[in-house]
């Protein structure tokens, strides 16, 4: 809006750091990925590999950084945040839990062998 | 000058729509709204691909496998060094980006056009890389046989390295088909292109080749491919096995089951098209700023809303390389 202009000041200094969270993040993403230590992908955390979940979680990390920083979420009002955040946040759990429930259903029934897929 | 900050006289009326709740203009506001419900249908994609997913929990590909080539570095396994780059490039766009879009707050012109000229080519880079990227998995590696029931066996040595089709296959000169094109037959009707290796000519050189397995698309306790005797593997190609193929498609992948290369293919091609799109308005954008429209308009709030499509794509990007390459 016009009445920003006049009294912005740099934010260099907090956008440079941001990229360097960002970076290590994924560089330690990519190292996690290349040698998979055995007692993350051995252990499995809630039916999934605890690597995974580090993954998982890093990626979340990553996308708050990415929104509250570089999008500017953090200087929104209360109520756009929320109408958008929130938002996301409900509907997208929502499909992922009904999704990867139903994905398990249909693995189990094709492992239980009712239906042959492997000739 | 009024239209990218709309005014509408009302501002000073509390009950005449001079309340801004928000505080942000109709334009920023609504491309927050934008980015939600096209946030919506990513996840909508991811989504269904981890329906998928778990569908197939103990055969999916192993990312690590498929996506393992980096450029000048021809037959070196290099997994992930090409999408960690390509990550890189893209989030140091969205750095540049930021600081144009910082630039445009105090109103410095030529730092907002230096810093939209490197978010643009981040982002051309970005998109090579993706057609890239695209082209090694459609061209495919090691080649692999497929079963009737469209399972993927694919071979490796005694010492579980991959050996491909052309180091197998014992070529028949007698029975060699030629390609069968539009232009030859009366009907003007082409057929699909023929694989380099018929299922014959790969049986021969198997029953030859006594130190190669059978690797199927099953996955061991230890998240690796099962790697069947050579009795079995010797079984499974005779009795199973109907053709070749090499590289992926939408009906065919190499790697493994079709609906890896159809998630692939669309998850990352809808992304890589939101890319393209996001650089052509970067563009426009870029134009604008050096013919000074901004200037002019005394606020660079179209930079500003740019600038949030472009860390959209940089955010959609951080979780298809997740559940692509990561997880």
């Amino acid at each position: 809006m016009a009445h920003d202009t006049a009294h912005h000041e740099s934010n260099t200094g907090k956008i440079w750091k941001v990229f360097f969270i960002l970076s290590v993040i994924t560089i330690v993403e990519v190292f996690l990925g290349i040698i998979k230590p055995a007692f993350l992908v051995e252990t499995t955390v809630i039916s999934m590999k605890l690597l995974n979940w580090i993954f998982i979680i890093l990626t979340i990390w990553k996308a708050y950084y990415i929104t509250w920083s570089f999008m500017h979420m953090e200087g929104e009002t209360k109520g756009l945040r929320r109408a958008v955040v929130w938002t996301a946040i409900f509907l997208i759990c929502y499909l992922i839990f009904i999704l990867l429930t139903e994905g398990d259903y249909v693995y189990e029934v094709f492992k239980a062998g009712y239906k042959s897929w492997d000739f | 000058m009024e239209t990218a900050v709309t005014k509408t006289d009302t501002e000073d009326k509390i009950w005449g729509g001079g309340n801004q709740p928000l505080k942000a203009s109709y334009g920023k506001m609504m491309m927050w709204f934008f980015i939600l419900s096209d946030a919506l249908t990513f996840s909508g994609f991811l989504a269904a691909y981890g329906f998928s997913r778990f569908k197939f929990i103990d055969s999916w590909p192993i990312a690590d496998e498929v996506f393992n080539h980096f450029p000048f570095l021809h037959g070196v396994d290099a997994p992930m060094y090409y999408v960690a780059l390509m990550t890189f490039i893209l989030i140091f766009s969205s750095v540049t980006m930021v600081l144009a879009v910082d630039a445009g707050h105090q109103m410095k012109q030529k730092k907002v056009i230096i810093y939209m000229f490197w978010t643009i080519i981040g982002g051309l880079i970005f998109v090579g890389s993706q057609a890239w990227e695209w082209k090694n998995f459609i061209k495919g590696e090691y080649g692999a046989v497929e079963t009737r029931g469209g399972q993927i066996l694919q071979f490796v040595d005694t010492e579980g390295h991959r050996v491909g089709l052309e180091e197998i296959a014992i070529l028949n000169s007698n029975s060699d088909r030629v390609q069968h094109d539009e232009k030859s037959g009366i009907w003007y009707k082409s057929e699909p292109t023929l694989p380099t290796y018929t299922i014959d000519e790969i049986r021969a050189g198997f029953a030859k080749k006594t130190d190669v397995l059978i690797r199927t698309q099953t996955l061991t306790a230890e998240g690796e491919k099962t790697i069947l005797s050579r009795e079995e593997s010797l079984r499974r190609l005779q009795n199973d096995a109907i053709g070749i193929v090499e590289g992926a498609n939408l009906r065919h992948n190499e790697y493994g089951t079709p609906l890896f290369a159809n998630f692939f293919f669309f998850i990352t091609g809808f992304h890589g098209f939101h890319v393209f799109s996001g650089v052509i308005i970067n563009i426009i954008i870029f134009i604008n700023v050096i013919l000074g429209t901004y200037e002019r308009r005394k606020n660079y709030e179209m930079v500003e809303k740019v600038g949030l499509y472009w860390h959209f794509v940089d955010l959609v990007w951080v979780f298809v390389f997740t559940f692509f390459y990561l997880v």
